[in-house]
């Protein structure tokens, strides 16, 4: 009885996450000068990362005028005019591409998902049968790669050239996040897993009802990787793809920003003074870049919880 | 799901179930190893085959594209001739066996020894110069305490990560290219345009420059969880004993980071022979061969796009087996070490 009384009063509101929590009193006073140069190396990296989208988009949202003024790269702007975006979505290549792309992430992701999700419970209980060779066969597979060369001529003996699923199969399943959502998922109570048997429920329903919706931190990591990779790929997409109205829109960047041709069906625009070409270019790359500053700040949240727990268990 | 499937009466069927699922009941309190053991092959199919039915689509697709490719390593001992067929079997099938010819024209072709070279070089450099600033970065952020600018810090460096290499070089691009805003901001005040971005002499450094920007945040996320493990008494202790600040780190903080380093140094060197292929391959025109070409840019030019199949396979299996030499002499030393390593003893 005695110890409630004597612990200390509950503190009474939480305090601000802008606060520092206190220092423990063993720990020095940081001097001035340790704190200022702390917090200038913090934001020259953070810049270093912020400054070049700044611009980047920025540029894609200045007029014609604007950008001559400033001889080229737009750093301080002067209006905002969406007349970039306008012309690349309203049809074309660019619109297509980015339709393409969109496709391609939403099926790609859903199908590796499913595929590793399902792997990873089916892998999750020590014991059960050919665990241990399934296991092997995964992991060997990071220790080794059959090469460039042979894997192309697999995907084109299969007749996935000019395909989209060339862009999937052969990159769906990644072991890594296996792994890790494996990890996860042997961290959830066995007692849960067996009253749920005892029940009567399967291992299909036990893994859709009991283990995934704990697992919705993991889960949410692992898709954004995989929406990441499909969105990011393009390499597959040069190999397999001979149809140039195919291309997904990370191949289209690389012709107009990086081979500088101007996309199919934009001269007018161009020609007629309204629109340069530099804010065209930006716009794609705002475009490639969106989605992706979007979705991983949300994601973020869960990194410690979903990410880190799977990946210490391996 | 598998009781309705089972048609036996539900005592047996939870009987069945304690080989994996401990019940405890007097009779099944055995282990699960010994438990296992004594059941049949085809009891245990019976039981697991739900879960074998799991992962069986994972593991066909990585037996379709991750191991039956091995098979069309044979190419590297053939004349290949893409020319014979659509069907890349049917031409292997008749294709003229060459033996080592492909692999004696490798040895004696100055363009790959020039790709081993800018292979390692670029290494070394990655080595040096990019992998200390995660940790640099990680021990900055753990020392910060107010947990939203932290969070900031973090979801700010994480962004370039997720970036995909094109996105990434196109920025470059427009920051170091012949018409982007260094060059810009030069002529402007009088200087000559600088094109940084088609230069062979400071490319090996631009490549590094670009996995800083686009991959050394996201370093940070495995030491700063390995930061977190560290037990605040081991600091207490340190400064009770009258440890600074910067004995505190050395004596504790990278003591606490070494597994990870020898972890991720292990991963690295075991990956020496891949240095960005995706990233190289976009700017390899730009820059040309001479500077730019590492081994995996070697197998595509040669394969892809001179359509020399034999050759660029040849190529691609010398890398494979020396990578794989590479991993598992790494393992070793770690092991050796005392260190975890990728595999456990």
């Amino acid at each position: 009885m005695t110890a409630v009384i004597d612990e200390p009063p509950a503190r009474e509101r939480p305090p601000s996450r802008w606060a520092a929590p206190a220092r423990p009193v063993w720990e020095e006073e940081p001097s001035t000068a340790g704190v200022a140069g702390k917090g200038l190396v913090l934001t020259l990296a953070c810049l270093a990362v912020l400054f070049p989208l700044w611009i980047v988009v920025v540029t894609s949202l200045s007029s014609r005028k604007t950008i001559d003024e400033a001889g080229g790269l737009v750093m301080i702007p002067k209006g905002i005019t969406f007349v970039a975006y306008r012309e690349l979505l309203s049809g074309g290549q660019v619109t297509r591409a980015t339709v393409i792309s969109i496709l391609i992430t939403l099926v790609g992701t859903a199908f590796s998902m499913t595929v590793s999700v399902l792997c990873a419970y089916g892998l999750s209980r020590i014991g059960s049968l050919g665990h241990r060779w399934f296991l092997l066969l995964l992991m060997a597979t990071m220790f080794f790669s059959a090469g460039l060369i042979p894997t192309y001529l697999l995907v084109q003996s299969l007749g996935l050239t000019d395909s989209y699923l060339a862009l999937i199969l052969p990159s769906a399943v990644s072991v890594f996040n296996i792994l890790v959502l494996r990890g996860f998922f042997m961290g959830i109570s066995q007692e849960l897993t067996d009253s749920a048997r005892i029940d009567g429920a399967g291992d299909f329903r036990i893994l859709w009802q009991i283990v995934m919706p704990l697992s919705r931190a993991v889960l949410a990591v692992i898709t954004l990787f995989y929406a990441v990779g499909y969105w990011s790929a393009w390499f597959n997409a040069s190999l397999y793809l001979n149809d140039q109205d195919k291309m997904p829109l990370q191949n289209v960047m690389i012709q107009l920003v990086q081979k500088q041709q101007a996309p199919v069906g934009l001269g007018q625009a161009i020609k007629t003074g309204e629109l340069s070409y530099l804010s065209v270019q930006m716009a794609v790359m705002v475009m490639a870049l969106l989605p992706v500053a979007v979705l991983s700040p949300f994601v973020q949240k869960h990194f410690k919880k979903g990410m880190l727990t799977g990946a210490v268990k391996g | 799901m598998s009781h309705s499937t089972v048609p036996r009466s539900r005592a047996e069927a939870d009987d069945d179930g304690t080989g994996r699922t401990p019940v405890t009941t007097g009779a099944a309190a055995t282990t699960k190893k010994a438990n296992t053991g004594k059941l049949g092959l085809r009891l245990r199919f019976r039981r697991d085959r739900a879960l074998i039915l799991m992962t069986l689509p994972a593991v066909l697709l990585l037996l379709v594209f991750n191991y039956l490719p091995i098979l069309g390593n044979i190419v590297a001992f053939q004349d290949y001739d893409p020319y014979v067929s659509d069907n890349g079997v049917v031409s292997m099938l008749h294709s003229a066996w060459v033996g080592l010819e492909n692999f004696q024209q490798i040895f004696a072709d100055s363009a790959f020894w020039n790709a081993v070279k800018n292979t390692l070089v670029l290494f070394f450099l990655q080595l040096v110069l990019f992998f200390p600033i995660p940790i640099a970065l990680a021990l900055l952020i753990n020392s910060v305490l107010r947990p939203r600018v932290r969070a900031i810090a973090q979801a700010v460096l994480y962004l370039p990560h997720f970036f995909s290499w094109v996105l990434v070089i196109s920025v470059f691009q427009q920051l170091f290219g012949g018409a982007g805003l260094l060059s810009q901001l030069l002529r402007q005040h009088g200087y000559d345009g600088l094109d940084i971005m088609t230069d062979p002499s400071t490319f090996k450094f631009l490549v590094t420059a670009e996995g800083v920007w686009k991959d050394a945040g996201w370093g940070i996320i495995v030491f700063l969880a390995a930061l977190a493990s560290v037990s605040p008494d081991l600091y207490e202790a340190a400064a009770m004993d009258g440890a600074g600040r910067w004995r505190r780190i050395w004596h504790v903080t990278l003591p606490a980071l070494r597994p990870v380093i020898a972890l991720l140094l292990v991963l690295r060197v075991g990956d020496a022979l891949t240095v960005g292929f995706e990233q190289i391959l976009l700017q390899r025109d730009a820059v040309g061969p001479g500077a730019s070409e590492v081994l995996d840019t070697f197998v595509w030019w040669n394969g892809v796009r001179n359509q020399d199949f034999g050759y660029a396979a040849a190529a691609g299996l010398i890398k494979g087996v020396v990578s794989l030499g590479l991993v598992l002499a790494a393992n070793k030393v770690a092991h050796l070490m005392g260190e975890q390593g990728v595999y456990k003893k």
